[in-house]
């Protein structure tokens, strides 16, 4: 097991290399670095001055080895526009879009599980029809457009929920939250919904082809066949074999709902790192950019290796293999 | 492509040459197979319509949206089936410009298809070029060329597009570029996975030993029977670039003010929204929607008509 | 063995018909089939892949699957008839005083849950014990069924065990609540010939020893003839011979059982070509009006085109066919 994790961890690190490449390359070799990082307001001398003392008359492999260096030791740059570290800025934002992530992909579960084991177990019924109808459009509509239906149903024309910001925070462990009061809830509960939308097709879809490919499978017969229940044969028997794949995908997907977020982000200006991102390539603020692509791959690393492991904390067949 | 289906095309077989046999037939088969399904009818139809609404905008456009001179700023957010200025009806009232909406989606309508079908034109060729190659050359290239497609994959499209947008800057053009090094991994894969079933059927060999040269091998011989899967990936990979392009104008990264896509007209109204002036960011959506769902439609049936494998 | 008899047999299924109702038409998989087993007896249920002798298994279960249905005839569980229960009244029987057995131990058992989680729903699902009490049974039980050191076992999944262990523990899940009739489905179909030997062996040690009737499920003529009472042979949905084994297997009437037996490789003498019935199972779906066998079969006459009636035509022997195959026919036969 120790092995497998070291050469998880290895490969991650490579993929993590590789990623700094291309956003070195991109960054620096594609756009002008000059432009990239150092300030616009900046005169000749001073922009030569920056320029020596960046190192970007070195040769472009010595140029990325000191990037990386700095990058190793949590140096990513200051941002031009609030002239605070890059990595501070995001680091800061995060814990609202991990919030928000979080909560869309709990809503996921929590609403596409049961529709997607109803429309399994009934494939034939009118509801399973409706169900899977309006998973297609889950996956056809636009996250941003459905935001603004959202806006404009429940935040215009009825004035249930507030439309933008996070509203009433709390702080835990130096980092603000706010599904932790009710005025917080309130304002996460249309951009939640809004970003699990198409995570909520992708797991009525899943959950239904499992359940349909499960049921047929002898063990659940003779699961019946034992005289147990049917509520027992579908929560534990079925159950359990369907949420190896709903689980891994659904948190294979987190990253992409990270990133997705800054879609949901936008529309409901919620203040977390997707609107910072956005924010950061309208002004140029490249810093901040590279500092939120590094970041963003690293997370996708994590998950990645985080799914893996429970992955085989859900299959004791895969447990074996790794042993 | 079987003996016994050739008498269907209803002309002496002489007289046909060789390669319109070959595809006629399962052609004629596919196109009967292909309307059998009502939706996929109609989302054909609809997507057809859209179509044809896009190249003729600048005849049946009640308005040309760019030509500063019909705007007439008096006529700014009008509510749907007002009477303008101009002496004709807004059927789906007007932007802040006073831009006549139903003009503003028929034209924004050409950019997002334009958009769309280019670049996943352009990423169909990339990835099933780079996907035969791999599939033909195997070894060394084979795993260079899948290793980028997984890496590709991994990443979500928004995120890998934001960050070439974001090392290019904005434009047209850039937009395109970016759906491209999003999607072509799809074609890639979709390729190379049909290519190795198929470079070990009979007919490749055969070919080979008649040494042919390799790039008629693999564009005459190979190719044409990897298209079934393609074509498929190629239709709903549009609905996705369309879908893409119109999240990244929304976000202010897209297509110039110049040429509003129906991202951009929706992200136009998002700021009247609030006080309640709808339509100008709902219409542009609705467009937006039946597009997309019209190429799912269509795209859902074709897995099914072209290849029961892809089916789950 | 056959000196026990018992007064009321344990099952009696009459002119059972289990019909499923697809887009496509209806298929009769099981029509019209009729056998008894009493205490402590094994009866043989053979027949082709296709014949409906797996559907007759899961009707007496009462798991026939949409779009299947019992639409006639009765399943008489000590008179009480199973046809007319109660989803709940069928799962407090199943598992309970009907147990069944499957064909392939690889798919039996849940992979994602471990053999005491199995083990100890199965004992909760009927009788109110505690956990550490179900756990002790399920120990017991896998200790009879041959499973060395149960209480390790008990603890891993179905994926450490072979095929072989994998049915032995099934088989154990069907004893738990010690069954008045185990329904085994081609149990041992899936295994080695040395591991089959075993567990047929004990199979038939266990029934013997508790009082067990089983239904035994197979295409293996062989297994039937060392294991068996009583045979039941199946064509496309019906018995079309029953009758004690050694009789059966010594003289067939049916000229489908004579077939069928003739195509047992060891009874062929070598450098002879093996035997083989003509045809195939036809489609259940368009069956021949009378007698479904009638197109593969060499005795077939004008009369076969009407239903056939299944009756007794010797003591003791029940066959559907216009043309037995009495001694006198018996050289021709072969």
């Amino acid at each position: 097991m120790s092995l497998y994790l070291l050469r998880r961890l290895l490969q991650a690190a490579l993929v993590m290399l590789a990623m700094s490449v291309i956003v070195f390359v991109g960054v620096y070799a594609i756009g002008d670095p000059v432009e990239i990082l150092i300030s616009p307001d900046a005169d000749q001398m001073e922009r030569e001055r920056a320029i020596k003392a960046l190192g970007l008359d070195l040769p472009l492999w010595m140029q990325y080895l000191s990037f990386l260096g700095n990058a190793l030791r949590g140096d990513l740059g200051r941002s031009f526009v609030f002239n605070e570290p890059a990595l501070q800025l995001i680091l800061q934002r995060m814990p609202a879009t991990l919030e928000l992530a979080f909560g869309a992909t709990i809503m996921a579960l929590i609403i596409g599980i049961p529709l997607g084991l109803y429309a399994g177990l009934k494939p034939k019924s009118f509801g399973a029809k409706c169900i899977m109808t309006g998973s297609i459009l889950g996956f056809s509509l636009p996250t941003f457009w459905v935001g603004l239906m959202l806006i404009m149903v429940f935040a215009v024309q009825l004035g249930w929920l507030p439309s933008t910001g996070r509203g009433e925070t709390v702080d835990v462990m130096g980092m603000r939250w706010s599904f932790l009061t009710w005025d917080g809830l309130r304002h996460l509960a249309m951009p939640a919904l809004n970003l699990a939308l198409f995570k909520i097709s992708l797991v009525i879809r899943l959950t239904r082809a499992g359940v349909r490919e499960t049921m047929l499978m002898d063990f659940v017969k003779f699961a019946r066949a034992k005289g147990l229940t049917n509520r027992r044969v579908i929560s534990v028997h079925v159950f359990k074999n369907i949420m190896i794949p709903v689980v891994t995908v659904v948190g294979l997907e987190l990253g992409s709902t990270i990133a997705f977020s800054v879609v949901t982000e936008s529309v409901f200006a919620w203040p977390g790192m997707g609107k910072l991102i956005i924010d950061s390539i309208n002004v140029l603020d490249r810093p901040v950019i590279v500092a939120y692509l590094m970041i963003i791959v690293l997370m996708f690393i994590t998950i990645n290796l985080l799914v893996d492991l429970s992955y085989s904390a859900l299959d004791p067949r895969v447990r074996l293999e790794n042993k | 492509m079987s003996a016994s289906s050739l008498p269907k095309t209803g002309l002496p077989a002489a007289a046909v040459p060789e390669v319109a046999l070959k595809v006629e037939t399962p052609f004629r088969r596919f196109v009967s197979e292909f309307f059998e399904s009502k939706t996929a009818t109609v989302g054909l139809i609809v997507f057809v319509s859209l179509v044809l609404i896009a190249l003729l905008a600048p005849f049946i456009a009640p308005q040309n949206p760019y030509d500063l001179a019909q705007l007439d700023i008096m006529d700014g957010r009008m509510e749907p089936g007002t009477v303008g200025g101009a002496g004709f009806t807004y059927f789906l009232g007007t932007d802040d410009q006073g831009r006549d909406m139903l003009s503003g989606i028929m034209y924004g309508l050409r950019i997002s298809l334009t958009v769309g079908i280019g670049s996943a034109f352009i990423a169909c060729m990339v990835g099933a070029s780079l996907g035969l190659l791999a599939a033909y050359a195997g070894g060394r290239t084979d795993s260079v060329i899948m290793r980028l497609v997984d890496l590709q994959l991994s990443f979500p499209s928004i995120l890998a597009a934001l960050m070439i947008l974001a090392f290019l800057g904005k434009g047209i053009t850039n937009v395109v570029l970016a759906l491209v090094i999003v999607e072509w991994a799809y074609y890639a894969r979709t390729v190379r996975g049909t290519a190795l079933v198929e470079r070990r059927r009979e007919y490749i060999e055969a070919a080979q030993c008649l040494a042919l040269p390799t790039h008629r091998v693999i564009f005459r011989h190979l190719l044409p029977n990897c298209m079934p899967p393609l074509i498929v990936v190629g239709t709903m990979q549009i609905a996705r670039a369309i879908a893409l392009e119109a999240t990244l104008s929304f976000l202010g990264l897209g297509v110039p003010i110049t040429e509003p896509s129906l991202g951009l007209l929706i992200s136009n109204g998002y700021e009247y929204m609030l006080s309640g002036k709808y339509w100008i960011s709902f219409y542009p959506g609705i467009a937006l929607l039946v597009t997309i769902v019209s190429i799912n439609l269509v795209g859902d049936h074709l897995r099914d008509v072209l290849n029961p494998r892809l089916k789950k | 063995m056959t000196a026990l008899t018992a007064a009321a047999p344990t099952l009696e299924v009459r002119n059972l018909q289990t019909h499923f109702f697809t887009r496509a038409g209806v298929v009769k998989a099981v029509d019209d089939v009729s056998f008894s087993v009493g205490r402590g007896k094994v009866l043989g249920l053979v027949g082709e892949s296709g014949s409906g002798k797996t559907v007759t298994g899961f009707s007496i279960l009462g798991l026939v699957d949409e779009p299947g249905r019992i639409v006639g005839g009765s399943i008489l569980f000590h008179g009480q008839d199973l046809a007319k229960q109660s989803e709940e009244q069928m799962r407090q029987l199943r598992g309970n005083r009907i147990a069944m057995i499957f064909q392939d131990p690889m798919m039996t058992l849940n992979p994602v849950l471990r053999i005491d989680t199995q083990m100890i729903e199965t004992v909760q699902a009927h009788t109110k014990v505690s956990k550490e009490e179900a756990r002790q049974r399920a120990r017991d039980t896998l200790g009879m069924v041959g499973i060395p050191s149960p209480d390790e076992r008990l603890k891993s999944y179905p994926h450490q065990f072979s095929g072989g262990m994998r049915q032995r523990v099934a088989i154990a899940i069907a004893l738990l609540h010690r069954p008045e009739l185990i329904v085994a489905d081609e149990p041992t179909t899936a295994l080695d010939v040395t591991i089959q030997a075993q567990i047929l062996a004990e199979v038939q040690k266990l029934c013997a020893e508790t009082g067990t009737a089983m239904i035994w499920i197979t295409h293996d003529l062989s297994v039937v003839a060392g294991l068996a009472d009583d045979i039941a042979v199946m064509y496309a949905g019906k018995v079309v011979e029953k009758g004690e084994v050694a009789p059966v297997l010594d003289m067939p009437l049916h000229p489908y059982t004579a077939g069928l037996i003739g195509s047992v490789p060891s009874r062929n003498k070598r450098g002879e070509p093996l035997k083989q019935i003509p045809g195939m199972t036809p489609n259940v779906m368009r069956l021949p009006p009378g007698c479904a066998f009638r197109t593969r079969c060499a005795y077939a006459t004008e009369v076969c085109k009407q239903e056939v009636p299944f009756g007794e035509v010797a003591p003791g022997r029940e066959v559907r066919c216009f043309h037995p195959l009495f001694p006198a026919k018996q050289g021709e036969a072969a």
